[in-house]
């Protein structure tokens, strides 16, 4: 068995892990921005509350004194709530603080074991898909919060004073300069993600890893690993190629 | 109002949390008036400038712009703004010069100058670019048009971003602190073309620490302290014989200095 026949067996689970990487980006890096301003959501629906006043009729007693301050606690606590803020919060530590690999686990099996659902075979695939973009969501999320909070308020205000609305700002003035910011924390996580695609391997869906593993018990053989180690390279390679060009189109300024 | 009033501000009031930075302040601009704006830090002149170009919004008092109401004192005492679009076609009477310039890094010298005026108030291609380039050959910057912001000289930054603004063809242009961010030898050059404005009798006003030229440009001279308008008046007046004894204070420790 040699090199290039093994690289044959493994075309097909390459192309499954070219697709994972391929769809991950399609649908995280946009579903990012979309979280991120959910993370950067300032929305307080009982802000109004900040300044409410809690007066019981009985005065003087020791108990409506604590009453009166276990009010205001709460009142100006609600102020403060942010919904949207919170809830993508969570999100984003739950994706960040736990293994991808059980992230996989949950979605593929969370429907049967949960709410007991019939699972079809197509679903394994998907669940690959929706696992792999919400992770990635959120880890581009931060990267384009922090890109966008680094962009100085100046720039918001000399566009508004020129009349542009909050889309053409956005997307005319502050979204090409967080790109450019943000490149090379982006590269990071995409060469991570090449290397990534292999965890499809727990719910057993059949990318170039598992392929890899499969042949190789076969024929008891470690070329296959081989093989695999170099088309992970490769691939890391290709895109560390085109991110370099990516970072080269937006460095005419700075 | 007076049809060559510009700019009306009436009774202006703001205060952040618990700070009251203007506390009242009533400014009306005359067409072709240069208006210098001194005070000690702190006073709120860049909150007046922020407040008059609806960058900050005001907590009460009235602003209007050619006659047309940007903001009123409602019936509840608190303000009330126009609508979005009146305030979008209030927002193409005034343009602002900030202290540290604000230019797009990412867009040319001529894109910064030409892209507001083309993409937001619509206005023809050609027109735009042959009045950038008129523009930025009177501010002698007619080689910089394919710059990026980067590539210049704070000074010439600076004059892109007067160019920008008057690309928008303002009735009134307000100024803060034009060139504190700037090298002493470099304030020189946008000082010039500020003056260059005032002799072609532009709107103007202009917060500033630079007392030789507001007394140089303006024709009224405002000193603001603690919220307040102290002292206004012909230059000379305030500059050589101050009515208050705040102003007095205040231009001694300037000339110490
Ligand atoms: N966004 C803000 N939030 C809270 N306080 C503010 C804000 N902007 C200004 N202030 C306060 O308002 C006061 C007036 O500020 P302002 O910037 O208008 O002064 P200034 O006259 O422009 O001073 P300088 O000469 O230093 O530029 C200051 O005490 C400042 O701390
Ligand atoms: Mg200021």
């Amino acid at each position: 068995m040699d090199i290039s026949s093994i690289f044959l067996r493994l075309s097909e689970g390459m192309m499954r892990s070219v697709l994972i990487f391929t769809l991950t980006l399609v649908f995280s890096l946009p579903l990012g921005l979309v979280v991120s301003f959910g993370r950067m959501s300032k929305w307080a629906p009982f802000a109004g509350l900040e300044n409410a006043e809690c007066r019981l009729r009985s005065k003087g007693n020791k108990l409506a004194k604590l009453a009166e301050k276990l009010c205001l606690l709460f009142t100006r606590g609600l102020a403060k709530f942010k919904p949207v803020q919170l809830i993508v919060k969570i999100y984003i530590s739950i994706m960040r603080g736990t293994p991808l690999m059980l992230q996989l686990m949950v979605v593929y099996f969370g429907p049967y074991y949960i709410f007991g659902m019939e699972i079809s075979s197509d679903y394994r695939f998907y669940a690959v898909i929706i696992a792999f973009s919400i992770n990635y969501a959120a880890y581009f999320a931060e990267i384009y919060r922090g890109g966008i909070e680094s962009i100085p308020v100046g720039q918001y205000e000399a566009a508004e004073v020129l009349g542009y609305g909050k889309g053409q700002t956005f997307f005319k003035i502050i979204l090409p300069q967080v790109i450019k910011r943000i490149l090379p924390s982006v590269t990071n996580e995409v060469i991570t993600l090449v290397k990534d695609t292999s965890l499809a391997f727990v719910i057993s869906y059949a990318e170039m890893f598992t392929a890899a593993k499969q042949i190789a018990a076969k024929e008891s053989s470690t070329l296959p690993f081989v093989g695999a180690a170099v088309f992970y390279y490769v691939f890391n390679l290709l895109v560390a190629v085109i991110m370099e060009k990516a970072e080269k189109s937006v460095s005419y300024y700075q | 109002m007076d049809e060559s009033t510009i700019l009306e501000m009436k009774d202006i009031k703001k205060s952040f949390d618990n700070l009251d930075v203007l506390k009242g302040i009533s400014l009306s601009v005359k067409r072709g008036e240069v208006i210098a704006v001194i005070g000690p830090s702190g006073s709120g002149k860049s909150t007046l400038l922020r407040c008059a170009t609806l960058l900050e919004k005001i907590d009460s008092g009235s602003l209007l712009y050619m006659g047309y109401t940007a903001a009123y004192t409602g019936e509840d005492g608190e303000a009330v703004y126009a609508s979005k679009q009146e305030l979008k076609k209030i927002r193409g009477y005034f343009g602002l010069v900030f202290q540290n310039f604000n230019l797009f890094p990412h867009y040319t010298v001529m894109k910064n100058i030409t892209d507001a005026p083309i993409s937001v108030r619509k206005r023809g291609k050609k027109e735009t670019y042959a009045k950038a380039r008129e523009l930025l050959c009177k501010m002698g910057l007619e080689d910089k048009e394919n710059y990026y912001p980067y590539q210049l000289s704070g000074g010439q930054q600076q004059r892109v971003s007067i160019v920008r603004a008057l690309a928008m063809e303002p009735q009134i242009l307000f100024f803060d602190e034009p060139t504190s961010a700037l090298d002493p030898e470099l304030t020189g050059e946008v000082l010039k073309v500020i003056r260059k404005l005032a002799e072609e009798h532009m709107t103007m006003v202009i917060v500033t620490h630079e007392m030789e030229f507001a007394r140089a440009v303006a024709d009224r001279v405002i000193f603001m302290d603690g919220g307040v308008i102290v002292e206004q008046g012909e230059p000379e007046q305030v500059f050589g014989n101050p009515n208050e004894e705040r102003t007095k204070q205040f231009l001694s420790r300037y000339s110490e200095r």
